[in-house]
């Protein structure tokens, strides 16, 4: 046994309202550069949808994640000699076009234009070219709320073993909103990708980071990776992903998708588990035994053999205790309501989601939906989105343990709002799931009410316990470009330098004081 | 200092003492610098056939000129492989690899120089090198003819005479007055190319230095600690 804690995450889907304001949050502080413009380490998805990029999920086309060959876990792109034949043109790289052509507006001209029959417009601009296009076609977000006709949507992978065209009906369509980070895999496919070496997962925390100085452009993670959530930076030439806001998660403050959350549907915390067991549990024969196999891999943090062993492995005693409170612990393994995504393409991904609930109201006080013992809640397989397609999202298509889990919120729902409107506890749809009152009270307060000392239990990274020298890095530790601790690349550089600068249109707004000539008359 | 001097005597240990140093410093310095400078997210058409048909070309002319000018004469000779046996080797290898690398260099140029994406975000580093490069590649086949003349009179004179020079270099004990007897052509070719080590610590070509062979003996995982290795 070996022991790591990993930092993860649990994203409640029951709650999120597709607001996209951690994807907004998370380009603001790190993706607002020339060169990923189009990149979004969060961006949420709706499903059914192809997503972002397209039809990412479609391993066929994109060869992303494990596979298992001749009974050996092995890269579906190939092993190390195939990368390397292939290194002077990835077969299986997206094109920007997959993301989308990156834009703005020329804002000005809504200003600068002429006086004119025809109130002026601001065309879009590309962000690559500086052109003028003629027509937005495609975005990071294109099938919000389920845009565009059915047909194109219903390329989406999850529909794999359903009869979607049923679902193309409006009486039957469903709908799930999928925010999306870098799951910071156990079992990194990004990281076995790259040819120099440059992508690493942190011992101490499980982050998985791109070496931005060992990054060479090989650009054999962006392929590698089956959530398409490492970057090329077609700037720098080099690949970017999340970074986990380790700098955030360092100090014990969650990253800026989670904090900015308005649903409050992210949930942070650290889960121990045992690295002995990563190769087994990936190369599980039968993927849908990886769900279990992945669960199985972490420890149980109030177990005295397993703190032992922790403390042996270097983990402090404030991260077994993290470890211990932590809600992802509880979500994934005491209550096993959380799932990873796509578990099959065996990366061991450390976001997890509960799944959706669907709101059928007006169809229980139709009687149109069967229910549960206290005829007020619906029967989990009786709900709008099929478990089916919840299960070839989170299981590998195993539909118990999703079945399973939206049973267990479904009787916490039931019972509280027996205690809330009723006034009397009514635990018989608890007991048809074999849940206690105590149980049901805290999930409903980790779910429902969502605390942030709850969501968020995040140890500090104990730098000073490392330092010999407190105050060496000082002023070094911001996010820069370029040499080590150095702000980018040096004006006198004999080297290349940017290419240039941002293609943001190039006569910039005016300022409000510019149109008028300044005379002194007062106003 | 005649012009032979200076191009043939001096030029060459110019060149190579920057690429060289510029190239130690650049690695030292400036590891954010040191990429492949892939366009391919920006424009995929075409790539498959123009990267691996220049790449496998330019790389395979690059032993070709090592095994032919760089390795000793005798170890050819021991292998009993004679020196117009040798030159025939040269210029059939040449023709075929270079053909392949014109083409898909033709083809990354061309993309470089029209494509609206790539061409509007390619640096000046990044279009001069690849014209220079075409260029040399297409005076090294100019060569071709006068080596196929000079095969035919069954006469490696010229042949020899480069390898001797290359050697010479190499040597420190630099002979341009070996240069004196060759083709203009192979002067021009061999300027063009010595220009491209000049140039090197200051392009996009230094990711051939870290090539990453390594890849191929490490372990998948890669995890880095911040504690400290008792």
């Amino acid at each position: 046994m070996k022991i790591r804690a990993q930092f993860a995450m649990v994203f409640n889907l029951d709650k999120c309202i597709g607001c996209h304001t951690c994807s907004v949050t998370c380009k603001n502080v790190w993706t607002n550069r020339k060169g990923v413009e189009y990149a979004w380490f969060n961006n949420v998805e709706s499903k059914p949808g192809i997503g972002y990029p397209k039809e990412w999920e479609n391993q066929d086309k994109w060869k992303g994640g494990w596979t298992k060959l001749n009974g050996k876990l092995e890269l579906k792109a190939g092993g190390r000699l195939k990368k390397i034949v292939q290194i002077f043109s990835n077969p299986n790289l997206p094109e920007i076009d997959d993301y989308y052509e990156p834009f703005t507006y020329d804002y000005a001209r809504l200003q600068n234009a002429p006086l004119s029959e025809a109130a002026p417009t601001a065309r879009p601009v590309s962000q690559i070219t500086g052109e003028k296009m003629d027509k937005i076609t495609w975005g990071p977000n294109w099938e919000d709320d389920l845009a565009g006709e059915f047909a194109s949507r219903a390329r989406d992978k999850n529909f794999s073993n359903m009869e979607k065209e049923m679902y193309k009906q409006f009486e039957n369509t469903f709908h799930m909103y999928l925010p999306r980070i870098c799951n910071h895999c156990i079992n990194p496919a990004c990281v076995a990708s790259c040819p120099s070496g440059a992508l690493y997962k942190r011992e101490e925390d499980g982050i998985v980071l791109a070496d931005q100085d060992r990054c060479r452009g090989w650009r054999m993670c962006i392929s590698g990776c089956p959530y398409k959530k490492v970057f090329f930076n077609w700037e720098s030439s080099k690949a970017e992903k999340c970074v986990g806001c380790y700098p955030r998660v360092e100090n014990g403050m969650p990253t800026v998708c989670s904090e900015s959350c308005v649903g409050r549907i992210r949930y942070n915390g650290i889960i121990l588990y045992d690295a002995d067991k990563i190769s087994a549990a990936a190369s599980a024969d039968n993927v849908q035994d990886l769900y279990q196999e992945h669960l199985d891999m972490f420890v149980d943090p109030f177990d005295p053999a397993v703190i032992e062993q922790a403390k042996k492995d270097g983990i402090t005693d404030d991260w077994i205790l993290a470890a211990q409170k932590s809600p992802i612990y509880k979500m994934a393994v005491q209550w096993k309501i959380a799932f990873p995504l796509h578990p099959e393409y065996r990366t061991l991904p450390m976001i997890w989601y509960v799944p959706p609930l669907s709101p059928v109201q007006s169809q229980i006080d139709q009687k149109a939906l069967p229910t549960e013992a206290d005829g007020v809640i619906p029967k989990a397989s009786a709900m709008r989105l099929p478990v089916k397609y919840l299960a070839n999202l989170m299981t590998a298509g195993k539909e118990q343990p999703i079945v399973d889990a939206l049973n267990r919120m479904i009787a916490m729902r039931s019972y509280q709002r027996s205690v809330h409107v009723e006034g009397t506890p009514d635990t018989r749809a608890l007991d048809a799931v074999g849940m206690t009152e105590d149980m049901a009270k805290e999930m409903y307060r980790y779910l429902a009410i969502a605390n942030y000392e709850d969501r968020f239990v995040i140890p500090t990274s104990k730098e000073e316990m490392r330092l010999e020298d407190y105050h060496g890095f000082q002023g070094q530790a911001g996010f820069s470009f370029g040499s080590a601790s150095s702000v980018g690349i040096s004006p006198n550089s004999l080297f290349p330098e940017r290419r240039k600068e941002s293609m943001e249109p190039r006569k910039p707004v005016p300022h409000a004081d510019e149109l008028h000539d300044v005379t002194g008359e007062r106003y | 200092m005649s012009l032979t001097n200076l191009f043939f005597g001096v030029y060459p240990y110019i060149a190579l003492t920057v690429f060289v140093i510029g190239s130690w410093i650049r690695y030292d310095n400036e590891q954010y610098t040191w990429k492949t400078d892939s366009s391919q997210l920006l424009s995929k058409q075409g790539m498959m056939l123009a990267s691996n048909l220049f790449h496998v070309g330019i790389i395979m002319i690059f032993f070709g000129h090592f095994a032919g000018l760089v390795l000793p004469h005798g170890l050819w000779l021991g292998l009993g492989i004679s020196d117009l046996a040798h030159q025939w080797i040269a210029i059939i290898a040449g023709v075929i690899f270079g053909i392949m690398c014109l083409v898909g260099g033709a083809m990354l140029w061309y993309r470089r120089m029209y494509n609206p994406r790539v061409r509007v975000n390619s640096r000046r580093s990044d279009v001069f090198i690849i014209t220079w490069l075409m260029a040399t590649l297409i005076l090294g086949l100019l060569t071709v003819p006068f080596s196929v003349g000079h095969a035919v009179k069954g006469d490696p004179a010229v042949m020899l005479a480069l390898a001797e020079w290359v050697k010479s270099i190499l040597l420190l004990n630099p002979q341009p007055e070996l240069m004196t007897k060759v083709d203009p052509i192979f002067r021009a070719h061999i300027f063009f190319g010595m220009t491209v080590f000049l140039v090197f610590p200051f392009t996009r070509l230094v990711h051939i230095l870290t090539a990453p062979f390594s890849y191929l003996t490490r372990a998948y995982q890669i995890v880095r600690t911040k504690r400290r290795l008792a």
